[in-house]
């Protein structure tokens, strides 16, 4: 067997943030109505997560479920337990009119940690990140620069954001200039209640 | 700077997440149909000179089509609906008269 690697391989970089790309990542995606039981308790049985509202993702110690669109979700789990999941998921939807697929190597993930991380998404995003409008819990689909991202927060500091496999590189670049050293913004640190 | 709300996801949505896709409300005619029918349905596009009627797709987000109501001069958006629909909801005709009174649009007004 060969080996299995990320998009970049755990590069990582130290600026005003820290970026990672963390890695293999198990990712699936649900596509269905997403009214019906056997959706929701498919979703929620791979992800050990309860149901997210819209714009929600919620968080399990194996995994996540993200609200992707009115009839998508994401399913985040360990890499090597996604054909497990995804096998028990093909099996309880049966006949549902509903699509779970693995888009684990179609995707790259990456956390950007730091006081700064706001200030340095901001840059990129067409996001409101102010702390009392945008937080933990939240799942963002927006644009990252020129590209297709979805971002999302797992404290006050630490950003994870999930884009397509083929401009992982993109990402990772854009990002690097965003948190440039001597690029400091300092806008969402002032905006802090003193 | 055009801010539209995504009805799908609830997003306010920078022009900049999304994708532009015409007028709004075209009845489509396909074989069977006449000439003219056919050609005003290819061809015919309101220029309008204030309100208006537009797709729209939140395509760095979630992806799907809406329709938007705004006014081409002012750039004031009267709403945004679901694309599940071939008119205007009366909620957002009855804003628009609030602020536009006499408007008129295609076969709307
Ligand atoms: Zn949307």
């Amino acid at each position: 067997m060969s080996e299995t690697i990320s998009a970049l391989n755990n590069a990582g970089y130290s600026g005003l943030v820290r970026i990672d790309e963390t890695g293999l990542q198990g990712m699936i995606t649900l596509r269905g109505d997403l009214s019906l039981t056997t959706v929701k308790k498919v979703a929620t049985t791979a992800s050990g997560a309860t149901f997210p509202g819209q714009r929600q993702i919620t968080v399990s110690d194996t995994g996540a479920l993200a609200w992707m669109s009115p009839d998508e979700l994401l399913i985040l789990c360990p890499y090597e337990e996604v054909s497990d999941r995804l096998a028990k998921m093909t099996k309880t939807l049966g006949n549902t009119n509903a699509l779970a697929v693995d888009v684990s190597d179609a995707r790259a993930i990456f956390a950007i940690s730091g006081e700064d991380a706001r200030d340095v998404m901001a840059k990129l995003c067409p996001v409101d990140l102010h702390p009392e409008v945008f937080k933990p819990g939240e799942i963002r689909r927006t644009r990252l620069a020129q590209i297709a991202a979805a971002i999302w927060m797992e404290d006050d500091d630490n950003f994870r954001l999930i884009c397509f496999r083929s401009v992982a590189q993109y990402a990772y670049d854009v990002l690097k200039v965003a948190a440039a050293a001597g690029s400091a913004a300092g806008f969402h640190a002032a905006q802090d209640p003193v | 700077m055009l801010t539209l709300q995504c009805p799908y996801c609830g997003v306010q949505a920078d022009e900049t997440e999304l994708s532009a896709g015409g007028e709004a409300h075209i009845e489509r005619h396909g074989p069977g149909s006449s000439d003219e029918a056919f050609e005003e349905y290819l061809f015919a596009r309101e220029n309008p000179f204030g309100v208006h009627f537009e797709r729209w797709r939140h395509s760095y987000g979630c992806g799907k089509w809406f329709h938007a109501a705004r006014n081409t001069v002012t750039l004031e958006v009267y709403g945004t609906y679901p694309a599940q629909t071939t008119e205007p909801p009366a909620d957002i005709r009855k804003r628009i008269s609030g602020v536009a009174p006499g408007w008129t649009w295609r076969f709307l007004g």
